[in-house]
């Protein structure tokens, strides 16, 4: 797409027109754009919920909302924003319209799949936007039982549906993803000549299909054990309510890497483009995403240091929570050094970039205090937990995924942004997540030139 | 400093809060000394690498192996520093003193119910002496909950279905707030209370203070009695059950062959789910008590079991 694009030149863009050749298109990069509505879509749902949570929390008592309400806020607001924006953002729009282009494939390995994943991911927000509008749900988006599978009186089953059907939306792009990488890249396309971007997707696709299956059976068995009285986590009936949080962990803590594996490769990219340098340490970079996606399998009990389990098992839990941020500090080292004698221009994704290492490298220092056992056992469940997730989770992946839309948008439209406007939103983004206002407010979507760095 | 009557930094009000303090702040200063090392770098690079005409072409590099291996390593070790001294803490948190003072809590949505046991009853509210380890042994009657006190840098989650323990020692008398903080419901954010820490005199008044009330040991004595746990259950050995004289902390074997060692976790899995673990020697016939007795009275029975270890253990030869 180098040079002007010629009046009527064909592209995916134009080749047809129509709802239906939208609603039907096998093409990965209208699928892009089909992801790119769905979630941006649920991530003005998830900040809509957050603003009501900001805006009741200006005082102490309850005069916007009331207790009831404030829990399901806060329980709707996770739920969205986790599993319906962050979760899919950057692997199922970048992911989607770039994996081929970079490795010189036509399409994903199997397009109609594609598109099917995109059917489930709807499906299943529709099930979850269902239940919000029955009236919520108010178990905090880790559905900790007995309270989500006995105690709550609100919509756990239809949420819960939801997350499990849209798991399948996760699992299939991951399988879409790795089967792309392996079978169809151009010849001369080797593994180490591979932009650190679809790196970061391969490892995390691997977490999509091993991670995701194991919180779809665990969601399902709190529906089933609300709907049909198991005694799978219920004490009472012989459960056990720790068992729950095991299998919640193993999931949700590799899903953080999800959330932010991708994000890492599109700083790679943006690092890499606008100081004009080749990425310093290639094979570290591709390799500690892939240390992050094994390692980060084995950590998940550092989020029960204080419920009930055992002390050994804590201590291994922590030793290897110690492990996994290792590659983490390697990648922004590498990041850092590639800044080092370029020629670095500040244009809008660069501002997001740069702003996500000095964000990313705050929430990865505040995830050791809470590796480490003893000061966990004070933090733990506090706001400073909160601040630590959002740091990565907003600061960190939020900021890339918009870097990196700026930076791809001309690909995509084959338009500019205005980069003035641009770069003013990413400052006041970066800001305005500082002063913990409002993280998630993204200005206007805007556009920006790719010049030779387009992949 | 405070914000809207919040202090920033949470008074330290027990052993342990200094210890983990003194931790919190050496993470800090490694974190800073981090983070300020990259910000100062990507500032530095940013301005002295800035684009200056747009046809710069830098010249490549594309790695340097001794730098990847030192900042491996140096991250590495730091953290198991963090890993070693954190781990300790944590192992002190773990194990109470042998001597510390047992106090029972059971959680419910959305209350704290304190029982001490001499008898003393309280809700929200737990009043402890200073300078002495208090172990506390909870449990929930609903949900999980969690018992924290900032102050103390203490907190454990109390779950349903089996005890956990908390301890620590208060260093100075006052009224330290507690919280539940793990979610647990629509009044989640109002199941607070205070603890309440006196000088050891003090506390003696405080207890033997209040309306008549009987001991714990007391009250499992006349449950012991009301369920008719004592048809089956002789001192020595005579009934249908075995003698529970002793049993906490004795190692049980089971008909399966395993061996127990009988907790309060164990003896509470007795009463509730008596055919979960049947002790070799005896027939499966005794019945479940679950509906029938509150976690309270189970606690008052563990007391009563514990009594009997210290007043009768010596003269009933097992
Ligand atoms: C019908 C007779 C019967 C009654 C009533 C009864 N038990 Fe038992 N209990 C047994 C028998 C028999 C065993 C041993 C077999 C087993 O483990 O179930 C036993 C075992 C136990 C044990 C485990 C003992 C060990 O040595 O490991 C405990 C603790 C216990 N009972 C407590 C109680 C309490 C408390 C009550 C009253 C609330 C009670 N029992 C009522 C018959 C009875
Ligand atoms: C640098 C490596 C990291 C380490 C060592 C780390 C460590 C931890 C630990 C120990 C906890 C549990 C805290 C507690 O509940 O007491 C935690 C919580 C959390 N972390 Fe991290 N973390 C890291 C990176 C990340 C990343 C990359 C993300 C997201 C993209 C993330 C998201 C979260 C979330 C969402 C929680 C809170 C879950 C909850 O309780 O609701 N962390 N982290
Ligand atoms: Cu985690
Ligand atoms: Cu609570």
């Amino acid at each position: 797409m180098n040079g002007p694009i010629e009046e009527r030149r064909q592209h995916y863009l134009n080749v047809n027109y129509g709802l239906k050749s939208w609603l039907l298109t096998t093409d990965h990069k209208r699928i892009a754009w089909l992801y790119l509505i769905g979630v941006t879509f649920f991530f003005f749902v998830g900040g809509l919920f957050a603003t009501l949570i900001r805006l009741e929390l200006l005082t102490p008592q309850g005069d916007l909302v009331q207790a009831e309400t404030y829990n399901k806020l806060f329980t709707m607001h996770g739920v969205t924003m986790i599993f319906f924006f962050l979760i899919p953002s950057i692997p199922a729009v970048l992911g989607n319209f770039l994996i081929p282009l970079m490795i010189g494939a036509r399409d994903l390995a199997f397009p109609r799949l594609n598109l099917a994943s995109w059917y489930i991911y709807i499906l299943g927000g529709l099930f979850t936007l269902a239940a919000a509008a029955a009236g919520g749900v108010d178990t905090g988006w880790t559905f900790y039982t007995p309270y989500s599978s006995i105690y709550s009186n609100t919509h756990v089953a239809l949420t819960v549906i939801g997350i499990f059907i849209t798991g399948f939306s996760s699992i299939l792009t991951g399988l879409n993803f790795i089967v792309t990488i392996h079978t169809m890249r151009a010849p001369g396309m080797t593994w180490f000549r591979l932009p650190l971007f679809v790196w970061a997707h391969y490892a995390t696709s691997i977490i999509f299909i091993l991670g995701t299956p194991v919180i779809a059976i665990t969601l399902a068995l709190v529906a089933l054990e609300r709907l049909f009285g198991l005694g799978i986590f219920n004490p009472e009936l012989g459960g056990d309510p720790l068992l729950f949080q095991h299998l919640f962990w193993f999931y949700s803590h590799p899903a953080v890497y999800i959330m932010i594996l991708p994000g890492m490769g599109v700083i790679s990219e943006l690092i890499t483009c606008f100081s004009r340098k080749r990425v310093f340490g290639y094979d570290f970079i591709a390799f500690s995403s892939l240390a992050i996606a094994v390692l980060g399998f084995l950590v998940w009990g550092h989020h029960m240091f204080v419920s009930g389990q055992s002390v050994y098992a804590s201590m291994i839990f922590s030793l290897l929570s110690m492990l996994v941020a290792i590659p983490s500090a390697v990648k922004v080292f590498n990041w850092t050094a590639t800044l080092y004698k370029g020629s670095i221009l500040f244009d809008a994704p660069m501002l997001y970039a740069l702003g996500f290492i000095g964000l990313f490298t705050i929430g990865g220092l505040t995830g050791l205090f809470l590796a480490t056992l003893g000061v966990d056992v004070h933090v733990h469940d506090t706001y400073f937990v909160i601040a630590h997730f959002h740091y990565i989770m907003v600061g960190s992946a939020v900021m890339a995924y918009l870097g990196g839309i700026h930076f791809w948008w001309p690909k995509m439209t084959g338009r500019k942004y205005p980069e003035p406007l641009a770069r003013l939103a990413a400052v006041i983004i970066f800001l305005g997540f500082n002063l913990t206002i409002s993280a998630c407010r993204a200005a206007t979507m805007s556009i920006r030139p790719s010049f030779r760095c387009s992949t | 400093m405070s914000t809207l009557g919040f202090p920033l930094f949470p008074e330290q009000a027990s052993t342990m809060a200094p210890r983990v303090d003194q931790l919190y702040f050496f993470l800090l200063v490694v974190s800073v000394f981090f983070a300020t090392l990259i910000l100062i770098l990507i500032i530095a690079f940013a301005i002295k690498y800035r684009r200056r005409s747009d046809d710069e072409q830098p010249r490549p590099i594309s790695g340097n192996l001794g730098l990847e291996i030192l900042w491996t390593l140096v991250p590495l070790s730091l953290t198991l520093v963090m890993f070693v001294w954190g781990a300790r803490l944590y192992f002190i948190t773990f194990y109470p003193p042998s001597d510390a003072l047992e106090i029972n809590v059971v959680a419910k949505q959305w209350m704290w119910k304190v029982q001490h046991s001499e008898g003393r009853a309280e809700i929200d509210e737990l009043h402890i002496p200073t300078g002495r380890p208090i172990k506390l042994i909870m449990t929930s009657q609903d949900v999980i909950h969690d018992f924290f006190v900032p102050a103390f840098r203490v907190k454990n989650d109390v779950l349903p279905g089996r005890y956990t323990t908390l301890w620590f020692e208060a260093t100075k008398p006052g009224a330290y707030r507690l919280f539940c903080s793990q979610y647990c419901g629509t009044q989640h954010s109002g199941m607070i209370g205070y603890i309440i820490a006196l000088e050891p005199a003090e506390f003696q008044a405080w207890l033997s203070g209040g309306a008549t009330a009987v001991s714990m040991a007391t009250a499992g004595e006349n449950l012991f009695q009301k369920l008719g746990c004592v048809s089956c259950h002789a001192p020595n050995d005579t009934g249908r059950g075995p003698s529970l004289v002793g049993l906490l902390g004795k190692a049980v074997r089971l008909q399966s062959g395993a061996s127990v060692t009988a907790d309060e976790d164990y003896i509470r899995e007795s009463i509730l789910n008596p055919q979960a673990k049947i002790v070799a020697g005896y027939q499966p016939i005794m019945p479940t008590f679950k509906g029938l007795i509150s976690e309270d009275g189970i606690m008052q029975i563990i007391a009563y079991l514990k009594s009997l270890k210290r007043e009768e253990g010596a003269q009933v030869k097992k």
